[in-house]
């Protein structure tokens, strides 16, 4: 159009010249054209408008979208509300209390000449005067720091932590391997690794070698107090098991003593014994309870176990001359070359583990066969139960009581009921008597008091005298009765003498204390203390048991009436056996009985059910392990710990956020303070000084 | 406070003190030196940061919200040691509760929220605790002896002559020969005596300013006396019943429910009295309210010796077969049962913090329990036996053979040999008991009264809220009424003092039986069906039968109708859900044509 209009200017327009323009352009009449034609095919009319129905629906959904979306923008705000520890209402309010300079003086121009002239003092120095608070170079050193610096970097720290995890990774999968052999060797090569850096270092770095030495000492007497070279862990155990038929193990044995002899020279100290109660000792039964094992080492009571190795150690050879002394003289071999030997020693391993399996399995079948006897016992006599319960309930303490009194007699080749045996027990504890505690040997071991906690080497003189393997199955019988008597030795203490500066005056006659002795001995010969709890334990126990159930019914499918036993494969099939209890926690403690009754008072006072954000207990008992009262914290703390989670100020007017809030994004102004829980120090100023002013305003 | 601070050294074997008391400018210094330390450290992380980055940002929120702000303040120097000074950790871990757990992982933020500020809160109550320690900083001291003297042949007369006047007074006898043997108990406070003659003397005083409060003549056997939780009350166990009096003397009750009682421990913070009769029963009787909580019958005889373990408030019982017993007031059988020793117990005392026990026997033997795990720790023997004994706040074990009285350091660690200390009364011992809070062991004997000085044995530091030896009646007064507030059930005593805060894990069909135990009958237990009584023939057998099936029947198919629903809701719910998940979802997966 404007172009025309410049055109028409000069001259008439004519048709033609706007006509002769269409020519040139033929492009636009095509389009034109083109347009025109379409618009002739489209010959569908318009569709008919939406349904009211369906439009307001659409229009919903949209309303629906923006409203959401509208609202969506306060979930944030929201959230961090929900999440503040404390809110102090109203909102945005300015914090109470004296300002900082900076922000005092930011709205401030110096007018008097004093003033003036020193702050032209301030601006010659180049000191800044007010929002920016820093000095020209430390802005400039701010600045130092570019963008590319800063990414440059946080790639380097990428790369560290991903390689960090790598290494991490690689640690865990190293950990998992469960090879014996793969450790082994990487603990050889850490160690010449070690050693070599040790060597160099005497060379370059005395004061820390020193250092690296006293370290070694540390971790050698942390080994000295682990007992791990004692005969007591799994390996040892098996070996000795071995000893008798394989010198290997034998070997391996001898050295692990020999490492354990090493690492305990240091605190070997001669002990003085002074048994006071010789004579009171081996003559009736109560007294065993406290005195039969001597604390050999009284200061250290760890160290009871190690220091009775030695003379076990003589006694074996005494007894067992032609295995051991081989092994005994071969002193001064280290824990390097003792590993070297255990490579060795492999292939015996095998056969040794081998052996040990096929005595396992035999075992086993023998006490399947006394399960089945037991089992048709018990169908037999049905009547019974209880009594066969009796029996199986003979706790692990009466045998062991009662092998401590057999053990004084001459090994029981008849079974005869020994004297120590109460006329109380019933007939199944006379019984008992067959099964052998402890051996000859033992005996003998125990009068030279010598405490029996190294079972692996008496196990290995006691295989070494038998050869039938049901001998030997009963003796691995033995050895579990064993393990659980173990307990038992450290209730039998010692008992100190004191000595007493002054002797207490006579008022009753004191006179002769051998005399008293023997009479207050006398006096308790008759009630038996240590029985009598021992069968109250018992029947604790008993009670505890839960019961067979025998559902079977006479008369149902057969013959029933009087005289007639249901069949057994019947009673076999309708006796419900419950599973067994957890054991009793003084399954291991034979002179305590604790009840296993659950105290049910506690119980109401108790949360049982966790609140909502909590999914296991430990989590809910966690976060209520500290104490939250008064005497238990400090004033402040209690203050901080137990703040309100809303606070409002007393009369002020609470608004709803308004939506400049929102738009400033600010999120600390919209949710306000939030209590420091970090620093523990110094006193909320702000609180208080808030809490000060309701109160003036309560006042008024 | 503390006669170990007193018990100052003019004799060289008196007092010697091992270290001299820490002073809190000394810990200062020495905190200054770490804190010194500690920012060496930091400035090297500045120094080269990137090396661990990590430690770098711990140093700078070390710092704390101080160091932050440092920069942004115009006057005033750059604090040299910003943020707060170190806590040293040892004090850290004397105050520490617990275990810190993993935190819960990110998506449940909620959790994770709640977890993180309960950990802060925690942190924040230790740190402070253990800030706040070096308030406490007295120590207690003990005898010494020369190179080649046992500290049990000092003799008092030498104490007292070595320390001053104040301490060497708490050195004293009373001659009460005509009204022995006497029984003794010190206050909470450590502040009052009260003694109680067999024939029937009983007097209360203020030990240490000797201010007699009242004295009388019961005109019956006293077996036991004992305060109650203030200087206020206490309970007289006479020959039949058991009485209450004020400190002026004045009978305030006679309560017949508790007979014939031979011993009596209270419970300070349950305000539960204790008592173990003749009769073998064992009663708690609160005293805040007047009431006796429960009487259990032991069925174990004449009860005659007794002790409380402080730590969780539970009753230990000796009897004539060598076993002592563990009791709360919410059982009616013992918790737990401990044989100890070959003849009858003679005697059992308990520490402070409930970790031993000594126990002495007919058996002359004195043995020290660990009665966490049940074990025997050590076992003495001691030639004539122990009749009483009593465990001192710091751990000094006082233990009386005849008409001695030997006090043992230690009893538990190292085996000892020899006694501590060893003081010979003038007549049979009776009572022995260590004064809370003083160097001082009171014994009640057949001639009286001898209150001993024993250094060390005190604990030095009292916590002013609990139990304050130098209150005013203000101060006592509110502080009743601040325990009775505090107030512990009788119910919470157990084992384990700390189960309160546990989980109860019991099965909810564990709580039903506990519930239906407690009610006496199962409120959700249904009805039993009884058929109503009809005439004319419709009450056979048979019918009633057939009626009782109906029923049976109808109940059943409720119960089967109920089922079916449910399962059809929970059926029709996932349905929903997985409709709209796939809605939500969108797309088609290729195996959607397969749908119905």
């Amino acid at each position: 159009m404007c172009l025309n209009n410049k055109l028409s200017e000069g001259d008439k327009i004519n048709l033609s010249d706007l006509i002769g323009t269409l020519d040139k352009t033929p492009s636009a009449l095509i389009k034109t054209k083109k347009q025109l034609k379409n618009l002739q095919h489209n010959q569908s009319t318009l569709e008919t408008p939406l349904t009211r129905k369906e439009t307001e629906k659409i229009q919903r959904e949209v309303a629906f979208e923006k409203t959401s979306k509208e609202v969506s923008r306060w979930q944030s705000v929201v959230l961090q509300n929900q999440k503040a520890e404390q809110l102090v209402f109203p909102l945005n309010q300015e914090p109470s209390g004296p300002k900082r300079i900076e922000h005092v003086v930011a709205g401030w121009k110096a007018q008097t000449p004093l003033e003036q002239e020193i702050f032209s003092l301030l601006r010659m120095n180049k000191q800044p005067l007010h929002d920016p608070v820093l000095t020209p170079t430390e802005e400039a050193s701010l600045r130092a720091m570019s963008l590319e610096e800063a990414k440059i970097r946080r790639a380097e720290l990428q790369k560290t932590r991903v390689l960090q995890s790598y290494y991490e990774a690689k640690a865990k999968r190293g950990k998992k391997i469960k090879s014996k052999k793969y450790h082994r060797v990487q603990k050889k090569v850490m160690r010449k690794e070690y050693l070599k850096q040790f060597d160099e270092m005497v060379k370059t770095d005395p004061a820390a070698a020193l250092e690296e030495l006293k370290k070694m000492e540390l971790s050698r007497m942390k080994e000295r107090m682990s007992l791990k070279h004692q005969n007591s862990g799994k390996w040892a155990k098996s070996k000795a098991i071995m000893a008798k038929y394989d010198d290997g193990a034998r070997k391996a044995m001898q050295k692990q003593l020999e490492v354990n002899k090493d690492l305990t020279q240091k605190l070997v100290i001669p002990a003085d014994e002074d048994e006071e109660d010789e004579e009171e000792s081996a003559e009736t039964l109560p007294d065993f309870v406290n005195d039969v094992e001597p604390i050999l080492d009284q200061v250290n009571p760890w160290m009871r176990g190690k220091l009775s190795t030695e003379p076990m150690m003589e006694e074996s050879n005494r007894l067992d001359p032609p295995v051991w002394p081989r092994e005994v003289g071969k002193p001064g071999e280290g824990q390097d070359e003792q590993e070297e030997d255990e490579e060795q020693m492999e292939e015996t391993e095998e056969e040794s583990l081998l052996r040990g399996f096929e005595e396992r399995r035999k075992l086993r079948q023998t006490e399947d066969k006394a399960e089945i006897l037991e089992i048709s016992d018990y169908d037999e006599e049905a009547v019974e139960i209880s009594d066969d319960d009796e029996e199986a309930g003979l706790s692990n303490f009466t045998s062991l009581f009662h092998g401590l009194v057999n053990h004084m007699e001459p090994p029981a080749d008849q079974p005869k009921a020994g004297p120590g045996l109460r006329q109380g027990e019933s007939p199944a504890l006379l019984e008992e008597g067959l099964v052998r505690v402890r051996t000859l040997e033992d005996v003998e071991l125990l009068s030279q008091d010598i405490s029996t906690s190294d079972t692996a080497l008496l196990t290995t003189q006691i295989l070494g005298t038998e050869e039938t393997d049901t001998q030997s199955a009963t003796q691995q019988a033995d050895k579990k009765r064993k393990k659980m008597i173990d307990p038992n030795e450290v209730l039998t203490k010692e008992a100190k003498v004191i000595e007493m500066p002054l002797a207490p005056t006579a008022v009753e006659d004191v006179e002769d204390k051998e005399e008293q002795r023997v009479i207050i001995k006398e006096a308790f010969a008759g009630d038996d203390v240590v029985s009598d709890f021992l069968k109250d334990k018992r029947k604790q126990e008993e009670a505890g048991r839960p019961k067979v159930i025998d559902l079977t019914l006479p008369g149902w499918g057969e013959w029933g009436g009087l005289g007639l036993q249901p069949s057994r494969s019947k009673r076999k099939r309708f006796r419900v056996k419950v599973a067994p209890p957890p054991p009793r926690q003084d399954q291991k403690l034979p002179n305590i009985i604790i009840a296993e009754k659950r105290d049910s008072s506690i119980a109401a006072h108790q949360v049982c059910q966790l609140p909502f954000p909590f999914e296991k207990p430990i989590q809910f008992e966690r976060t209520i392990r500290s104490p939250v009262g008064r005497t238990w914290n400090t004033q402040n703390a209690v203050q901080k710990i137990t703040a309100p989670k809303v606070v409002t100020q007393l009369g002020a007017i609470i608004e709803p956020i308004a939506r400049e809030d929102l738009i400033k994004d600010n999120r600390q102004a919209v949710t306000g303070p939030s209590i420091n829980l970090e620093s523990d120090q110094g006193p909320q100023k702000k609180r208080r000084s808030q809490q000060k002013k309701q109160h003036k305003r309560k006042k008024n | 406070m503390a006669a170990s601070s007193e018990t100052m050294l003019k004799k060289p074997h008196v007092g010697k003190k091992r270290k001299p008391p820490t002073r809190y400018w000394e810990r200062t210094e020495e905190d200054g030196k770490n804190d010194g330390k500690k920012q060496k450290e930091g400035d090297n992380n500045e120094q080269t940061p990137q090396q661990n980055n990590t430690r770098t940002k711990k140093g700078g929120k070390r710092g704390g919200k101080r160091g932050g702000a440092g920069k942004k303040v115009i006057s005033g120097k750059s604090d040299p040691f910003p943020g707060s000074a170190p806590v040293p950790e040892e004090k850290l871990k004397k105050f520490r509760r617990g275990v810190k757990g993993e935190l819960p992982p990110r998506p449940q933020y909620k959790l994770r929220d709640v977890v993180i500020r309960s950990e802060a809160a925690s942190d924040l109550a230790q740190k402070q605790n253990a800030r706040y320690d070096l308030m406490l900083p007295e120590d207690a001291g003990f005898l010494e002896g020369d190179e080649d003297e046992d500290t049990c042949t000092i003799s008092q007369d030498d104490i007292v002559d070595a320390v001053d006047i104040t301490a060497g007074a708490k050195y004293f006898n009373l001659t009460l020969s005509q009204f022995g043997p006497y029984r003794l108990d010190y206050s909470k406070t450590g502040r009052h005596l009260l003694l109680g003659g067999r024939r029937g003397h009983v007097t209360c005083l203020d030990w240490q300013s000797k201010q007699l409060m009242c004295e009388m003549n019961v005109m019956e056997t006293v077996n036991d006396v004992k305060w109650l939780h203030s200087e206020a009350l206490f309970a007289v166990a006479q020959k039949k019943w058991l009485y209450i009096y004020d400190n002026k003397g004045i009978e305030l009750h006679c309560i017949r429910k508790f007979n014939d009682v031979l011993r009596m421990q209270f419970l300070p913070y349950h305000f539960l009295l204790a008592t173990a009769s003749a009769t073998g029963f064992l009663q708690y009787l609160d005293v805040s309210v007047g009431k006796e909580v429960v009487a259990i019958c032991t069925k174990a005889g004449r009860l005659d010796v007794m002790a409380h373990n402080p730590h969780n408030a539970i009753i230990h019982l000796g009897h004539s077969n060598g076993t002592v017993t563990l009791w709360t007031p919410n059982q009616r059988e013992p918790l737990v049962k401990m044989l100890c020793h070959q003849g009858g117990v003679r005697s059992v005392a308990v520490d402070k913090t409930g970790t031993y026990m000594v126990t002495s026997g007919m058996d002359k033997k004195l043995k020290v329990y660990d009665i966490r795990a049940y074990r025997p720790l050590q076992s003495y023997f001691l030639p004539a036996g122990a009749s009483c004994l009593s465990l001192s706040q710091r751990g000094l074990l006082s233990a009386a053979t005849g008409d001695i009285v030997q006090v043992y350091r230690d009893v538990w660690g190292i085996p000892v040999t020899k006694p501590y200390m060893a003081h010979r009364a003038k007549g049979s011992v009776w009572g022995v008991h260590f004064c809370p809070f003083e160097d001082v062991l009171g014994v009640g004997h057949g001639e009286g009264f001898t209150s001993m000085v024993v250094p060390g044995a005190g604990e030095p530091n009292f916590d002013g809220l609990d139990a304050n030896p130098y209150r005013s009646a203000k101060q006592r007064q509110e502080w009743e009424v601040k325990a009775l507030l505090e107030k512990i059930q009788p119910e919470l005593i157990g084992l384990d003092p700390s189960q309160l805060s546990q989980v109860d894990h019991s099965t909810w069909e564990q709580r039903h039986e506990d519930r239906v135990q407690v009610l006496g009958f199962d409120p959700l237990a249904k009805e039993k069906f009884t058929p109503r009584l009809k005439t004319k023939g419709r009450s056979s057998s048979g019918k009633v039968e057939k009626r009782k099936k109906q029923v049976a029947h109808e109940d059943q198919r409720d119960v089967i109708r109920q089922t079916v629903e449910d399962r059809m809701k929970i059926d029709k719910e996932r349905k929903e859900k997985e409709k709209k998940k796939a809605a939500a979802a969108g797309q088609k997966s290729a195996l959607d044509r397969f749908r119905k």
